[in-house]
């Protein structure tokens, strides 16, 4: 390789090097103002503010929805499953993936008693995907298993 | 020289390259066509649904080949981006210009479909998380591609600027990749990867990967025809240009 294609190498290499390292250190820099939402841990242990619009997840306790006996409340629990959780009130519609064991964000507002208000409520699914005959018949109780000893989803 | 320096020094022949493409591009038209088309099939009628997302599932069959070229185009730009750079091969330029149109729409589907997959089972068409921002970002680095080679008279100058926002753009592709992995996203994590098995069984996942091959293949085929279209009227001027016209024109090659 001769010398100007070689000195042409080296600076195309400082390039790519030098903008991979500025946003590494940017992102690094950002890190948890990356993340789209608190988990549970963060939630209980007061990182996450109240009174501010904020962004929460985790996966709803099995057992814990309580529907209002009219209108469209509804309340539930929120965890880890690793001894974090949280209290969600929300009015309004849920998403057709809404579940119990299911991996759920929700949109709003720790109010004083630590409740999360919300105005939102997303589904998040999971990579796998199956038959439902696979799934077997107990679509609920299957979700409401004990799941594996970590919840990389919503471990901070 | 080895056979591969060789190949690569030949590269630097536009008039080479399109001699020999010809029939390339043929072969992968006919397979990317035939392989989308049993792979759709496949996996929008005789897959089975979701156990839990029904039949909203089977947009990964478009979802995730998209999405996968997208990133895998911009890579290929920014290799390209660094032959240009390092090397001056005209051909490397041609194919930045002829892949950014082809990345942009693509990636255009891959964020489309993502919405419409959003929409039924998170519950919105979109969020503001890692991988759709970073994805969305790619989005405006192929466009940026184009626009800059708009704004530069100079071909020359145009295609070196355009190559180094190609390169640097490249930092991009791990970000999105491993955006799931780094920070906590509506997104789920992949369903693939060299090292462990599919997430899925094989009769939804075989039909993904026919489609992702075949939408490789069209692809390829879509960015070698422009390419041959490209290099003609790039060297419009020459005699073995004329030449080929003047067969085509008699009807003596394809």
């Amino acid at each position: 390789m001769n010398t100007q294609r070689r000195n042409r190498l080296v600076a195309t290499v400082f390039l790519l090097g030098g903008t991979a390292i500025t946003a590494a250190l940017v992102l690094t820099a950002l890190e948890e103002n990356v993340n789209l939402f608190y988990p549970p841990e963060r939630v209980v242990n007061g990182d996450a503010p109240t009174g501010v619009t904020i962004r929460a997840g985790g996966m709803v306790v099995c057992g814990s929805v309580a529907h209002d006996a009219s209108g469209l409340g509804v309340s539930f629990v929120l965890t880890d499953y690793q001894g974090s959780d949280f209290m969600v009130r929300h009015v309004g519609i849920l998403p057709d993936l809404f579940r119990e064991g299911q991996g759920i964000l929700v949109t709003g507002q720790l109010d004083s008693g630590r409740v999360f208000r919300a105005s939102e409520v997303l589904a998040k699914h999971d990579e796998n995907y199956m038959p439902p005959e696979m799934a077997g018949i107990g679509i609920e109780a299957e979700a409401c298993d004990p799941p594996d000893s970590t919840e990389p989803a919503f471990a901070s | 020289m080895g056979r591969l320096a060789a190949f690569a020094h030949r590269l630097g022949s536009p008039r080479w390259f399109f001699d020999i493409t010809g029939p390339w591009l043929v072969v992968l038209s006919v397979i990317g066509i035939a392989l989308v088309t049993v792979g759709s099939v496949w996996g929008l009628v005789f897959a089975p649904e979701d156990y839990q997302q029904g039949n909203s599932f089977r947009i990964i069959y478009v979802h995730v080949p998209t999405a996968h070229l997208a990133e895998a185009l911009y890579l290929a730009m920014g290799a390209a981006g660094v032959v240009l750079l390092v090397w001056r091969m005209k051909l490397a330029d041609m194919f930045i210009a002829v892949t950014a149109p082809v990345g942009m729409a693509i990636t255009g589907v891959a964020l489309l479909t993502g919405a419409i997959w959003g929409k039924p089972t998170w519950g919105a068409w979109w969020v503001w998380d890692a991988r759709t921002t970073s994805v969305l970002v790619l989005f405006f680095l192929y466009v940026g591609l184009m626009a800059l080679r708009q704004a530069i008279p100079a071909r020359e100058q145009a295609g070196r600027a355009v190559a180094v926002l190609a390169v640097v753009g490249t930092v991009n592709v791990p970000i999105i990749k491993y955006s799931v992995d780094w920070w906590l996203t509506l997104h789920q994590p992949s369903s693939f990867s060299l090292t462990e098995p599919p997430t899925m069984p094989a009769q939804m996942w075989l039909p993904l990967l026919v489609n992702v091959v075949g939408f490789y293949c069209l692809v390829a085929a879509v960015v070698l025809a422009g390419l041959r279209n490209e290099i003609l009227e790039r060297e419009s001027g020459t005699a073995w240009v004329r030449d080929w016209l003047a067969r085509k024109l008699r009807g003596s090659v394809a």
